[in-house]
């Protein structure tokens, strides 16, 4: 690691001081710490997933005389929610790149690209809400509906505060600028983000294409 | 001396390389469009063994996941990154204690339980 550019080259010059002894080499860089602390904060985030999970699990079958999944659920809709936040994911990745440079234009080109996304997937998980609540499928039919709409639900407010974060973000680069501070709040909504679209594998393998 | 940089580590998501970053991003896209489209297609396919299908499903599921840690979260089994793969490693167990042990509990209660039927006719 010789050169190393931007934000990044003083935690990483670290990373050569071999020779240092443990016990004289200090505390970690607060990068790393926060960024440690906060894949901590998003492992346990994915257990109360875990836990919406066994729910559905257990309860999938109990429709009470209602609309199954394989009734209720089109593959069509879900293809493209998938699509939106895959392509989310990976726009997030590019402006993730973009903020480790600290190149404003580019960051804003991809984190809105992202903001874009992330509002197509919950603009039709919504339009799916509204239309099972109206055909009389709502959360309080069946133990079914129930485990469902507090699964998907979850996931879907997940998204929401990350989409509210993203805008905070971006309003802190345009304030503040590439301050440590704020790329490492980035590099942590990035984090979140990823987290979020592997939770949707589970979602959509689980919930939508194990509809019986 | 053991892995000197294991002692200060590295967060998740953080990669050194300065080349290549992006086309990190690419192949992961690209192995995640082949494994969520095989996904839709084993769920729709007639070609497929009816009862191997779920099992089908959980494999490019898991595949998928796996491809995201690595793609997109960077998270890596190197020395410098010990402290965030043996914390996946206990998050992944504890999500497979909470998932398949109540599907174990509640289909042992479930089996064990008497029938409905049964039910009605000891009501007074």
């Amino acid at each position: 690691m010789s050169v190393v550019e931007g934000a990044l080259s003083p935690e990483h010059a670290l990373g050569d001081a071999a020779s240092v002894p443990l016990s004289l080499r200090g505390p970690a860089p607060t990068r790393v710490v926060a960024g440690f602390g906060f894949w901590l904060f998003l492992l346990s985030d994915i257990l109360i997933f875990a836990a919406l999970f066994a729910a559905y699990a257990v309860l999938s079958g109990e429709t009470a005389g209602g609309p199954t999944g394989a009734q209720l659920f089109e593959t069509r809709h879900v293809f493209i929610e998938t699509a939106c936040l895959l392509a989310s994911s990976v726009t997030c990745g590019f402006g993730s790149l973009a903020v480790q440079r600290t190149d404003r234009s580019s960051t804003y080109f991809w984190m809105a690209v992202t903001f874009v996304l992330g509002a197509t997937f919950l603009r039709l998980e919504a339009s799916e809400f509204t239309s099972m609540v109206a055909s009389g499928a709502g959360p309080s039919h069946s133990a079914f509906l129930s485990a469902f709409f507090a699964l998907v639900g979850t996931h879907g407010l997940h998204v929401t505060v990350g989409l509210a974060w993203l805008v905070v973000m971006l309003l802190q680069v345009a304030t503040l600028g590439f301050q440590p501070m704020v790329t490492r709040r980035f590099f942590c909504f990035a984090l979140f983000w990823h987290a979020l679209d592997i939770v949707w594998v589970g979602v959509f393998t689980i919930v939508y294409l194990g509809a019986h | 001396m053991e892995a000197p940089s294991q002692a200060q580590g590295s967060a998740p998501g953080v990669e050194v390389q300065t080349h290549g970053s992006r086309r990190t991003y690419l192949i992961g896209l690209a192995y995640a469009v082949v494994l969520t489209v095989a996904s839709f297609w084993a769920a729709s396919t007639d070609l497929v063994y009816a009862p191997g299908v779920p099992i089908l499903l959980g494999v490019f599921a898991i595949a998928q996941m796996g491809v995201h840690l690595v793609f997109f979260l960077h998270i890596s089994s190197a020395p410098d990154q010990a402290n965030n793969f043996l914390a996946l490693a206990f998050g992944i167990f504890v999500v497979a204690l909470i998932v398949f042990g109540s599907l174990i509990i509640m289909g042992n209660l479930n089996h064990g339980m008497m029938p409905m039927e049964r039910l009605m006719q000891m009501q007074p």
